[in-house]
């Protein structure tokens, strides 16, 4: 079955802090909605997978620049910024 | 309070002599008042500017004057659009969405933003950031999701035309518990750009309005190839009445057999009344149902764990000020970010997607869209529509429904259509107990002529006696 | 002594696209201000999404058949998800399953010979965005993010296991962008042109990979450093860890990023937005526009222009300098070209660190090398010429003029050899009465005289003609 771990390693692959009441709650609701998608167990591995549903390829544009935002658009949404830059978390 | 307003209503007045100016200014009016919780914000600047343009006679177009209301999952340039997420509360895009350019080209004049559960992740409006609409119908109940606001606000009369996104029933849903009408296209109709992504392989943005030949009108505007959607397609839509009588329609026995007695009884009264007019069916058998809803599942959790991975707080969206780490700032930002069931579903996702899980679920969820794919094709060899309740009980109280797996499986007999990127139609077909019940009317694909062309004669003939 | 067993992944921008890979953002953002070549596709706005561009996919082609690897039928991207700050959706579109070409090979030089290295695949996906930091990567309180680079078009280029020393290494990466620029899809000298990543192990231990090494010398200090680093530890008998590892370029050494039991989970999946693609079906296209290839170009050099295998294979490890060459070489012979070229001019740049794209037009050398042929000029008034172009520009006939490094006309030489003979009476009869060296003073003489504008050759000719008839006039 689900363990706590499995959660917290999930939660860490998806970048959300979780606190301990939730790990156990998340678990729980993994444990039921888990349990239901094992129903495809019984699908034979030799049905194709569908990737995309329209059957077309090959759709392409032309290699010609257009406009770009400009850098006060580009910035306008941004919490911090400094000199162009996006101003992010640290790295190290 | 039911009391929606059509495209034609609004059009008598502009010829009665009304400015466009006076008649947005109610509307505007009217979002202002409604209880419903419908809107999460109201362009009433851009909207009376547009009006006042009309009223100079600078603006043309078939939608000129007209209303429209835009589920918050659609960007819109220079107005706010929030996902129903506080993750988002402070975002405003600096582009359109494809359908947004469409609508306002025609003249649309867009009024405001409607609310919806949080990046669509709902069957209810219950999870969004802004709290829960309100059903017209009885204000304890939810207006169904996850397009909700939408359907509300269509539903109420607070605006005649609306666009909601339906990943997996999230424009029928609304509709069929509001009591009007929402129209998923076929995948590939109209382009996906702009719109918020979900779960991209499955979504179609579509209309919602009080009436067939409404929605039908909007889908015509917004349907077409647009080439900043690879997978939007050569092909356009258009409106013509056809005759319905020689239709062969096939009842999806697994999609009324399991429902709720009132709405199974709500749809054979209509199916009966279609049978009097003359028209024929057979009850047929979906054999890949059970499947569906949790393929369904596993392919939308597993992309939207991916398309929410942008919200880190950096380029846009909530941040937090301290500074710190980037491993920890992202995972603080997303965990105060989103909500519970976001959450939920990213974690799903990103559990089906790791490493060792993708053959059990990802793969095979693929593979049962195949089959659920040959199912259909099977079943329309011999049936051009195909007829069930869009949802299987009528629209519940808000809260009722705590349990996450019971709220997914509300959405039970609409995802086969996502699945299959069919198109279908969400049409009311009769009351039970003063609230609305919708039937579902699904077709071929790129076949919207024919499903409205019978949802118009549901309307005509059962809805509206 | 340990064998060496090197794999490379090699990132080439595809720099020379005039669009990005999924957005019309133009590719021209090297000297630019931060974030003014974006969009809402590169920058990841939600709604915003990607189309394909088609001159990616066919260069990408056009790299697989150079290479000599297999076009696939059919062909997808995936998301490969990860968090990082110059990610700006956090995830990367790239290729897993279905990539582009599998297989193919590139022939180096090495030591012992020719050697094929093989490759494994070639892939196509998406730069992201550049980090930098206030101060130092360790110290600096937060970053600064440019996403101008976001979403410029790449191919990744794997190779099997088979490079053996970091000098192979350096020289399939040569040959690679030799490659490359032939095809006129990349700019090897632009920043940020190509990064690799290696896997390094000894025979018998635990391979490290490390990470964006981002440029040419970079890669055999890396591999140099990490080869060390890893026989040093073999011999105090520590067993070679699997993980990841980080090029210090300033420092020269790599740094451990994370051990195995860190590993990515990529979780990949085919990008829902993005149909697959049939390349084979563009391969009509694309064939037409391959040009000659440097070995068929080495081969064909040696064969028109009868110059050795040497001067063809300098010559022809760039594409501007064959090209070059070939217009210097319909009008002035061959051989002469191919030396002042290969030779001469090429070891001028070096010394100047100049890129061959930096060199004055063929034109003017051609004018050089005429002025040469005809003996207006000396070899080292040649070289002079040469130098004050590459130096400051100019054109070359002003250049002699102003130099005055116009050879002198023969008979004045011959009237200044009569002076110096008329002149120098002692050294004449030394001459005559068989001390040859006596020659050398009188050259010297006229050279004087001439202020070093008569050819020495000639003067020496000329004078023994001369001394010759006084030696007959006297007996
Ligand atoms: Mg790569
Ligand atoms: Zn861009």
């Amino acid at each position: 079955m689900i363990t706590d771990e499995q959660i917290r390693h999930v939660a860490k692959l998806a970048r959300i802090e979780l606190k301990d009441d939730e790990v156990a709650v998340f678990r729980e609701h993994f444990e039921k909605i888990l349990d239901y998608f094992g129903m495809l167990d019984s699908v034979e591995e030799n049905i194709e997978p569908v990737f995309h549903v329209l059957d077309i390829c090959n759709v392409f544009r032309d290699d010609v620049p257009g406009e770009c935002l400009n850098q006060e658009e580009v910035m306008a949404n941004a919490p911090k910024t400094e000199k162009g830059y996006f101003r992010g978390p640290r790295i190290v | 309070m039911f009391n929606p307003i059509s495209v034609s209503e609004v059009r008598e007045r502009y010829s009665q002599g009304e400015s466009c100016y006076d008649v947005i200014s109610e509307f505007l009016e009217k979002i202002k008042d409604s209880r419903l919780n419908t809107f999460i914000s109201i362009s009433e600047n851009e909207a009376l500017a547009m009006a006042e343009k009309i009223d100079k006679g600078k603006l043309s177009g078939r939608l000129k004057g007209i209303p429209v209301s835009i589920k918050d999952a659609i960007s819109t340039r220079g107005i706010r659009t929030t996902c129903g997420s506080k993750i988002l509360e402070n975002y405003v895009p600096p582009f359109d969405a494809h359908v947004i350019e469409r609508i306002k080209a025609e003249g649309g004049i867009i009024i405001g933003k409607t609310n919806m559960d949080e990046f669509c992740m709902g069957t209810t409006t219950e999870t969004s950031y802004f709290g829960p609409s309100k059903n017209p119908w009885d204000e304890s109940r939810v207006p169904g999701g996850s397009s909700g606001g939408s359907a509300a606000s269509i539903a109420e009369g607070s605006s005649v035309l609306s666009l909601g996104s339906d990943t997996g029933g999230s424009v029928r849903c609304p509709a069929a518990f509001c009591g009007v009408v929402g129209i998923k296209p076929t995948y590939g109709l109209v382009s996906r750009y702009g719109l918020i992504p979900y779960a991209n392989s499955l979504e179609q943005i579509g209309p919602i309005a009080s009436n067939v030949k409404d929605a039908a009108l909007l889908l015509e505007i917004i349907a077409g190839k647009d080439y900043r959607d690879s997978t939007s397609v050569e092909k356009t839509f258009e409106f013509k009445l056809m005759d319905v009588s020689k239709v062969r329609i096939g009842i999806i026995r697994e999609m009324i057999e399991k429902v709720d007695e009132k709405v199974q009884k709500e749809t054979w009264r209509a199916i009966n009344k279609l049978e009097e007019l003359g028209m024929n069916y057979e009850e047929v058998s979906l054999p890949m149902m059970d499947y569906t809803l949790a393929a369904y599942y596993i392919l939308a959790m597993s992309e939207a764990s991916s398309n929410l991975s942008r919200y880190d707080g950096v380029r846009y969206g909530y941040h937090i000020e301290k500074e710190m780490n980037w491993n920890t700032y992202f995972s603080k930002v997303r965990a105060e970010g989103f909500g519970d069931e976001v959450k939920r579903r990213i974690l799903l996702g990103t559990y089906a997607l790791s490493a060792g899980y993708y053959g059990k679920y990802y793969l095979k969820a693929l593979r049962v869209r195949n089959l659920i794919i040959q199912a259909f094709n099977k079943l329309f060899e011999r049936y051009d529509v195909l007829l069930a309740p869009t949802m299987p009980t009528l629209p519940f109280r808000i809260g009722e429904i705590q349990d996450p797996l019971s709220m997914y499986l509300m959405d039970i007999n609409t995802v086969p259509v996502n699945l299959a990127g069919l198109p279908a139609v969400s049409v009311p077909a009769g009351l039970n107990n003063g609230l609305p019940v919708g039937l579902q009317i699904i077709g071929k694909p790129f076949d919207e002529n024919m499903i409205l062309n019978v949802a118009l004669k549901v309307e005509e003939e059962v809805w509206k006696r | 002594m340990e064998e060496v067993i090197i794999g490379l992944e090699v990132h080439v921008q595809l720099n020379l696209l005039k669009s990005k890979l999924f957005c019309q953002c133009p590719t021209d953002y090297h000297n630019s201000e931060p974030n003014t070549h974006v969009c809402p596709i590169c920058l990841g706005l939600p709604g915003a999404m990607p189309v394909i561009n088609r001159k990616a996919v066919e260069a990408g082609i056009a790299v697989a058949m150079a290479l000599n690897a297999e076009i696939q039928e059919k062909t997808l991207f995936y998301r490969k998800n990860y968090f990082y700050p110059d990610l700006p959706r956090g995830f990367q579109i790239s290729q897993y399953d279905f990539p582009l070409a599998y297989g193919g090979y590139v022939t180096i030089e090495t030591d012992s010979g020719e050697k094929k290295v093989t490759l494994k695949r070639i892939h196509m996906e998406e730069d992201p965005g550049r980090l930098t930091y206030p101060g130092t990567i360790d110290t600096a309180r937060y970053s600064l993010i440019d996403y101008n680079r976001s979403g410029m078009p790449l191919l990744e280029i794997v190779t099997e296991p088979v490079i053996s020393s970091p000098k192979e290494a350096r020289s399939f990466l040569n040959k690679l962008r030799t490659i490359l620029e032939y095809l006129g899809v990349f700019d090897g000298s632009l920043e940020g042109a190509m990064r690799v990543d290696a896997n390094i192990s000894l025979k018998g231990g635990a391979r490290a990979e490390v990470k964006n090494i981002s440029s040419y010398k970079g890669v055999e200090k890396a591999l140099s450093f990490e080869i060390t680093r890893q026989k040093n530890l073999l011999k105090r008998g520590i067993m070679v860890e699997m993980e990841t590892r980080h090029f210090d370029e300033a420092r020269g050494v790599t740094i451990s990023l994370r051990t195995k039991e860190e590993e990515q989970d990529y979780r990949y999946f085919p990008e829902p937005d993005l149909p697959p693609m049939e390349p084979r079906s563009l391969i009509p296209d694309v064939k037409d526009t391959i040009p000659e290839l440097p070995d068929a170009k080495r081969r064909r050099f040696m064969e028109e222009y009868g110059i050795s295998d040497y001067f063809a294979k300098v010559l022809t490890s760039e594409i501007r300098m064959a090209d070059y060459f070939e217009k210097v070489a319909k009008v002035i012979d061959p051989g002469l070209a191919a030396t002042w070229i290969a030779d001469i001019l090429k070891g001028e740049l070096n010394y100047r660190d100049m890129e061959f794209s930096e060199v004055f037009e063929a034109e003017k050398l051609i004018q050089v090398l005429k002025l040469l042929a005809v003996k207006k000029i000396t070899e080292k008034g040649a070289v002079k010429v040469i130098r004050v172009m590459l130096d400051e520009g100019g054109d070359p006939l002003k250049i002699v003029r102003r130099l005055d490094l116009m050879v002198m006309d023969l008979s004045e030489v011959e009237r200044l050899c009569d002076e110096v003979i008329e002149e120098n009476s002692q050294a004449v009869s030394d001459y005559i009465s068989g001390r040859k060296e006596a020659l050398n003073y009188l050259v010297g003489q006229v050279m004087k005289k001439s202020r070093g504008k008569a050819d020495p050759g000639e003067t020496n000719r000329i004078l023994i003609r001369k001394l010759k008839e006084r030696e007959k006039d006297s007996s």
